[in-house]
């Protein structure tokens, strides 16, 4: 529309690039701090600008962790971060695509009950169930494990709903088509529900990999083992007692390696994300 | 090559009886379209020929063998759909040979069946593309081509053109009667267009709220509707309905008007008939039929003919006649009925009377 | 809505369902049921025995002005994220609907933040704000504020809501500038020839139209403040000081794990409980309105 637009659009301008600052501020402080020296970073105030010791603190944690606290090497923890994400993405896609093609396209005595339990999963997220869980964890033995970490997680309820949302939009005269071209149920999950569904688990991998990733009070829970923390967990572990005697360097050098992965794959998978974000939550 | 039978085939959802006991027998290639308005269960019954639905009694027969339990894929038919069907990941060849793949034919005959169908469809240029690449006819022709590549017993056709524009239509009709006429093959074709089935069938099922109305060739359906039903449904625009009394030797019908009863049709007189006359068997003045007197309301001027809208006792009356002796909207207007061309319908039932 | 077609199989729709029914039931229906068991036991310190109390671990915590005070914490905290998130978010996004040129851009640089795990989140900003040494702190001491949020109870909790925010104003953006964009621009247009200036369009218009993505985003943020803040709050004040930032699941965490009253904890765990279901039950009833099943 014509009316103003210059100074509007000034205006627009000014609001979002003072936003941007804002929130990138803290990203900034951190990889300012993570190039810095411990005594460069408690000499009050700061520098803003890097400084040169970049290499110096990412090789010192990645190789050897910090010297306090954690003296796990945070590339294991990432390496843990990495397998933790990647088995709970691939997982929840997995076991709910295969629930939801169950729910959708067969009628068999207790099939509202499972959707219904499917569901009710919703309603109990980890934090309202520590202990138990915990216990369950502990009893299977998978405590300190790559599977501890990631196998209580993967039942999704979000994840069979959009799958089962997406199913319902397959036309019908699709599955029948492929009924009087013989293909069972199986063929044509392999075959036609697998191949449509690519976008959808393009886009569900990218929200549930950051899931994984960022995953908090579980791992804190069953891991004990240093080899076992995942790089969110190590960082909590690294601060230790007051603010000036933190190894800042490295914790902000960590910080920087524990939040570039999955800010990595919003910013470049930026449609896949968006996609999955909005239809999950529908 | 197959003949399909169904018979006392009923269909229930619940304690609702959609489609009423069923008798139809369609010869080895024949092809027969079954017409009727949405939601009459025309395409109920073509999903239960085809396996889709179940029927609830009866017994359904391709080739002289019980089909009732057997699965779609076993019943060597193939099925054309509204929506065309076609799997959207699947390049044309692929959407063609994915039948054949499953079960398991050679890879050369499958090439060979591909490429045929291709080439009776023209199709050949577009074996490589996605369905999305292609327009609405092409897409429609890569459904056929599914169904032809697997060479099947009978094909059945569920409105297979309704998703296309007129023009496309028309063109497409004429297709399938040559693929037809080529092929020989058994086809079972539903739609709720009764152009497309006069145009398209050997014979046609006039289908009404579950119940089959009337079976034949589409000339003699049109010549002789069993019922009030196909009176209307067969022939555009449709036939005008006159409802009146007997009273001696005709049908009064109001403004003083006896439309006289064939000497065939016995009755008492007091009896509700409604007469029945099609647009186009009106002539301007004498024809020597009976006479009315009209005002006309409107005129559609066509230009090969004109139709003319007027009311007449109540009812609405279209009459067809020859396009360039026009008259105009709000003149007096007097037309009759070709000799013997007048329908005469028990009211009540609405059974033909004399038929 | 039903599927027309259906498979038959007697067993296979029981395999597809089996991994997900079996990890639905190990590791949320058992627990989930433990924990309303243990909530009406008592143990001794050890752990040792255990006795069956009732209702009396509930009545405790009704009691008890550590646990009505983290109510109180809660409310507040989740009032202050969702409300400040809401409204930035709306404002960011509103002037990302309305520019032209560099919309793509802003959008990248806004929404990144949705990744930063709230653990993470919570260490970053502890440290620009660290009492001694943060950068934040020395322009604030400048300003004459006495910044310390170890020992300052509003400022502890405005340091978690500041950094739970940032995490969340991603997911409101794009929720808010998907819902900008489904408007369409011929109603706007209608509005601007009917004589209605930019901020009276929006008023009457634009924000009435927002309302639906508004709600679900009230109660989701709101989920978020109760739930997922755990890692902000757990990395940064750990509650302190004091309470003044120990909300319920902090608590539950707290007196489960650190404290080891398994009886007390589970009691709070199923009021969580009970506060989810109230909570998804209202989602879902939004959803049912928006989306037909």
């Amino acid at each position: 529309m014509v009316e103003n637009r210059p100074v509007r659009d000034v205006l627009a301008h000014a609001v979002l690039i003072t936003g941007v600052l804002l929130v990138a501020f803290p990203l900034w402080v951190t990889f300012v701090a993570s190039t810095l020296t411990f005594e460069q970073i408690v000499t009050v105030p700061m520098p803003l600008w890097p400084g040169d010791h970049f290499l110096a603190n990412y090789t010192q944690v990645l190789t050897a962790g910090s010297e306090k606290g954690s003296s796990a090497p945070v590339s294991t923890m990432l390496v843990n971060s990495l397998i933790m994400a990647l088995s709970i993405a691939t997982g929840k896609i997995a076991i709910s695509i295969l629930s939801a093609f169950a729910i959708v396209y067969f009628r068999f005595p207790g099939r509202s009950f499972f959707f219904w339990s499917v569901f009710v999963t919703l309603m109990l997220p980890v934090e309202v169930r520590i202990i138990p869980t915990f216990k369950v964890a502990s009893d299977l033995g998978i405590l300190n494990t790559h599977v501890g970490l990631a196998l209580p997680l993967i039942a999704s309820a979000t994840a069979t709903f959009l799958f089962r949302q997406f199913f319902m939009t397959i036309p019908d005269e699709l599955a029948e088509a492929a009924r009087i071209d013989g293909a069972g149920p199986v063929r044509f999950f392999i075959d036609v529900v697998l191949p449509l569904s690519k976008t959808h688990m393009a886009a569900l991998f990218v929200i549930l990999f950051i899931y994984g990733w960022n995953q908090y009070l579980w791992p804190l829970l069953i891991t004990t083992s240093e080899s076992m923390y995942t790089v969110v967990i190590g960082i909590k572990r690294m601060i230790a007692g007051g603010d000036a005697s933190n190894e800042w360097h490295l914790i902000m050098a960590t910080a920087m390696m524990a939040l570039m992965p999955p800010a990595l794959v919003v910013v470049l998978m930026q449609k896949w994300f968006v996609k999955g974000l909005v239809e999950t939550e529908k | 090559m197959a003949e399909i039978s169904l018979q006392g085939v009923t269909k229930s959802f619940g304690k609702t009886e959609v489609i009423h006991t069923t008798d139809i027998t369609i010869n080895d290639g024949e092809f027969v379209v079954m017409v009727g308005p949405s939601g009459c269960g025309k395409s109920t019954i073509l999903r239960m020929i085809a396996g889709l639905e179940t029927s609830t009694t009866g017994e359904i027969r391709i080739a002289g063998k019980r089909v009732n339990e057997v699965e779609p894929k076993d019943r060597n038919i193939a099925m054309v759909f509204q929506n065309y069907a076609l799997y959207p990941h699947m390049s044309v060849y692929d959407n063609m040979a994915y039948g054949l793949k499953i079960r398991k034919l050679a890879k050369d005959d499958i090439e060979r069946r591909v490429q045929r169908a291709a080439k009776i469809l023209e199709l050949g240029q577009y074996l490589k593309r996605k369905p999305r690449e292609l327009s609405g006819g092409q897409r429609q022709r890569v459904a056929m081509g599914r169904a032809i590549v697997r060479e099947p017993a009978a094909f059945l056709f569920d409105e297979p053109l309704s998703n296309l524009d007129a023009k496309l239509r028309v063109q497409m009709r004429l297709e399938i009667q040559k693929l037809h006429r080529e092929l020989r093959t058994t086809s079972v074709y539903v739609t709720h267009d009764q152009v497309e089935a006069m145009t398209l069938a050997n014979r046609m099922i006039v289908i009404n709220a579950g119940v089959v109305e009337q079976i034949g060739a589409p000339l003699e359906v049109y010549d002789n509707p069993a019922s009030l039903f196909v009176a209307g449904f067969i022939g555009s625009p449709s036939m005008n309905f006159l409802p009146g009394l007997r009273s001696g030797d005709g049908v009064e019908v109001g403004e003083g008007l006896v439309v006289p009863l064939p000497p065939e049709i016995r009755g008492s007189a007091g009896e509700q008939v409604t007469v029945g006359v099609r647009p186009e068997h009106f002539v301007a003045g004498d024809g020597g039929g009976p006479r009315f007197k009209l005002r006309v309301d409107t005129v559609e001027a066509l230009g090969a003919d004109s139709l003319l809208h007027a009311g007449f006792n109540g009812s609405h009356l279209v009459v067809r006649i020859e396009g360039h002796s026009t008259p105009r909207a709000g003149s007096e207007f007097e037309v009759s009925v070709l000799p013997g061309k007048a329908y005469f319908f028990d009211t009540g039932t609405g059974k033909r009377l004399g038929a | 809505m039903e599927k027309r077609v259906v498979f038959k199989s007697a067993w296979l729709p029981y395999v597809l369902l089996l991994p997900q029914i079996t990890i639905t039931v190990l590791f949320f229906f058992w627990p989930a049921a433990q924990a309303v068991y243990y909530s009406f036991q008592v143990q001794d310190a050890f752990g040792l025995t255990s006795k069956f109390v009732w209702f009396e671990n509930y009545i405790y915590l009704f009691k008890d002005s550590h646990y009505l005070s983290s109510f109180r914490v809660t409310a507040f905290f989740s009032v202050m994220v969702a409300t400040s998130g809401i409204v930035i978010s709306l404002v960011l996004a509103t002037m990302a609907d309305s520019v032209v040129r560099g919309a793509l851009a802003y959008k990248t640089f806004l929404i990144w933040p949705y990744a930063v795990a709230p653990a993470i989140a919570g260490v970053l900003w502890a440290f620009i704000f660290a009492p001694s040494i943060g950068i934040v702190t020395y322009f604030l001491k400048k300003l004459g504020v006495d910044w310390n949020w170890i020992i300052n109870s509003e400022q502890a909790m405005l340091l978690v809501v500041v950094a739970s925010v940032w995490k969340q104003i991603s997911y409101n953006f794009l929720f808010f500038l998907a819902g900008l964009q489904s408007i369409p621009k011929s109603l706007l247009e209608a509005a601007a020839i009917d004589g209605a200036g930019p901020f009276r369009r929006f008023w009457t218009i634009v924000f009435p139209l927002l309302s639906p993505t508004t709600f679900f985003l009230l109660v989701m943020n709101i989920i978020y403040s109760f739930f997922d803040t755990f890692g902000v709050i757990d990395a940064t004040t750990e509650g302190g000081p004091g309470d003044a930032t120990k909300i319920l699941v902090y608590k539950v965490y707290y007196d489960g794990v650190k404290a080891a009253d398994l009886g007390g904890s589970s009691a709070q765990s199923v009021i969580l409980m009970a506060i989810v279901v109230t909570l998804t039950v209202i989602q879902f009833r939004y959803i049912e309105r928006r989306v037909q099943y």
